[in-house]
């Protein structure tokens, strides 16, 4: 007799999240980038038509990527292959699931196809990760049904000011929150604009209720160290690899560095002759039209 | 003065290891180069990715201070990708050959009951996550779970191996059977 399998529960989707710790994703847009990162040490990919840059360069409508080029990567690699959904297009996230990737980004980088609703992601066997740049904003996707929270930084700048800002806000209102009675509490979970029973949660636990990962402007091995030493528990790196001069050694670096985030002798030579990071933006030049991690609600 | 258990820490979910160890007694060191096993009384290897994971153990010249380890006998317990680095394709700690990801991709990962040799009490509810199972073993190691007929779990003298995550479920049975006595500070009774 085969034994009862429960298929894609809250803590199976949860656990992959979990076993990506300390690991680095990287954004790839085809098969031999996607192998580059793998022998690069990457702990998993994110098939993407563009990368951020490109996408913030080229402009116009950026969509879920040709389900052609995410098979052609998932043959190519044995490492967990993630792609992106536009926030609220649960069409795009069908499609994906269908393909069995291993995570689907409902993502901000992308343009937004409902400016009210996010995906339920309850609806889905497969695990989702949204972008946050606050603990509210973590709790709704939470909520939602997402299995693992990002901070959003600013994609597509090479410029960690976001990345750091969401963070340290996410664990600042965490902390705020440890703080709290049962009657502030209520209120706080108004303020947040998040569900009462989660916002509980996190008040005793200390920690969001899935893991916490960090994108948005890592380019260099010492920003990965950074967000790993500021309480990310994994780090995803977009265009900051493949723009980069020398994309190879540079995502060995980054793994290296994330791996060893608080030893600075190894990050350090882990920095060595890397050549040009990414052509980077300064966040704050950036109009406010531009700014992706606006979208989503 | 008994050392602590050491966590590989190149990659995964050794922090969860971690907590789920400290909550019994057992005290841990987390592992990223050969210096950190200076005194383990046992090594733990973590789920995660097992390719990153295996480049990170030749990056920092860990195969062989850890096959030393097993060597000497110290006790080295394997979860998940854990396992794929103990097979005899990597690491040759466990007379095996595994498949990864043997389930499928994560929308096929299930939890499911199984019932572990030699272990008190009720069964264990293993996660199994992208899971890798073992396609064939030596005559030295035992089998300690199976699913479906597939094997998920095995022991070869100090070494023991499983393919799901009792981390996950907050259940430290295997880990206390796997380690023995390692990373108990010496001079608490512990029964």
């Amino acid at each position: 007799m085969m034994s009862m399998h429960d298929e894609s529960t809250f803590r199976v989707k949860v656990g992959l999240a979990e076993m990506l710790s300390g690991g680095v994703i990287m954004d790839v847009i085809d098969a031999e980038q996607a192998k580059i990162a793998e022998e690069a040490g990457a702990c998993a990919v994110m098939a993407l038509e563009r990368v951020p840059s490109d996408i913030r360069r080229d402009g116009g409508v950026a969509r879920m990527s040709d389900p052609l080029m995410i098979r052609e990567i998932q043959a190519t690699v044995s490492i967990p292959v993630m792609a992106k959904a536009r926030i609220g297009h649960f069409a795009e996230a069908q499609i994906l699931e269908s393909l069995e990737v291993d995570f689907i980004d409902e993502s901000e980088v992308l343009t937004p196809a409902d400016e009210a609703h996010h995906i339920d992601k309850w609806a889905f066997k497969s695990p989702f990760v949204c972008g946050a740049t606050n603990l509210g904003e973590a709790l709704r996707r939470v909520g939602e049904g997402a299995s693992m929270i990002r901070s959003k930084g600013e994609a597509g700048t090479g410029d960690i000011v976001e990345a750091v800002r969401h963070l340290r806000t996410i664990f600042g209102e965490i902390r705020r929150l440890g703080t709290l009675d049962e009657m502030e509490l209520a209120v706080a979970a108004k303020n947040l604009q998040a569900p009462a029973d989660l916002v509980r949660q996190v008040a005793k636990e200390g920690r969001l209720p899935v893991p916490l990962f960090c994108a948005g402007g890592i380019a260099t091995p010492a920003d990965a160290s950074l967000v790993m030493q500021l309480g990310a528990q994994a780090v995803f790196v977009g265009s900051g690899i493949f723009k980069s001069s020398d994309p190879a050694p540079r995502a060995r670096a980054i793994v290296e560095a994330t791996t060893n985030f608080r030893d600075a002798a190894k990050v350090c030579a882990a920095s060595e002759g890397l050549g040009a990071a990414m052509n980077s933006i300064e966040t704050s030049k950036l109009p406010e039209g531009e700014l992706l991690s606006q979208r989503g609600w | 003065m008994q050392g602590p258990v050491g966590l590989l820490a190149l990659q995964g979910d050794f922090a969860l290891h971690a907590q789920l160890l400290a909550d019994v007694g057992v005290d841990t060191v987390e592992v990223r180069c050969a210096d950190d096993l200076t005194g383990v009384s046992g090594l733990l290897l973590p789920g995660g990715e097992s390719t990153t994971i295996a480049m990170g153990i030749e990056r920092e010249n860990l195969k062989k201070p850890i096959r030393d380890l097993a060597a000497a006998g110290i006790p080295i317990f394997g979860t998940c990708a854990g396992m794929v680095l103990m097979s005899s394709s990597h690491l040759g700690l466990i007379d095996m050959e595994v498949e990864r990801n043997a389930f499928g991709r994560q929308i096929h990962s299930f939890e499911a009951d199984l019932d572990i040799e030699g272990l008190d009490g009720a069964g264990v509810r293993g996660l199994f996550i992208r899971a890798p199972i073992v396609a064939s073993v030596g005559p030295a190691v035992s089998v300690l779970a199976e699913i479906d007929g597939s094997i998920v779990g095995v022991k070869q003298g100090n070494c023991t191996a499983i393919s799901f995550h009792p981390e996950l479920v907050g259940d430290p049975r295997l880990h206390l059977q796997a380690l023995g006595r390692a990373g108990v500070p010496s001079g608490e009774s512990g029964t």
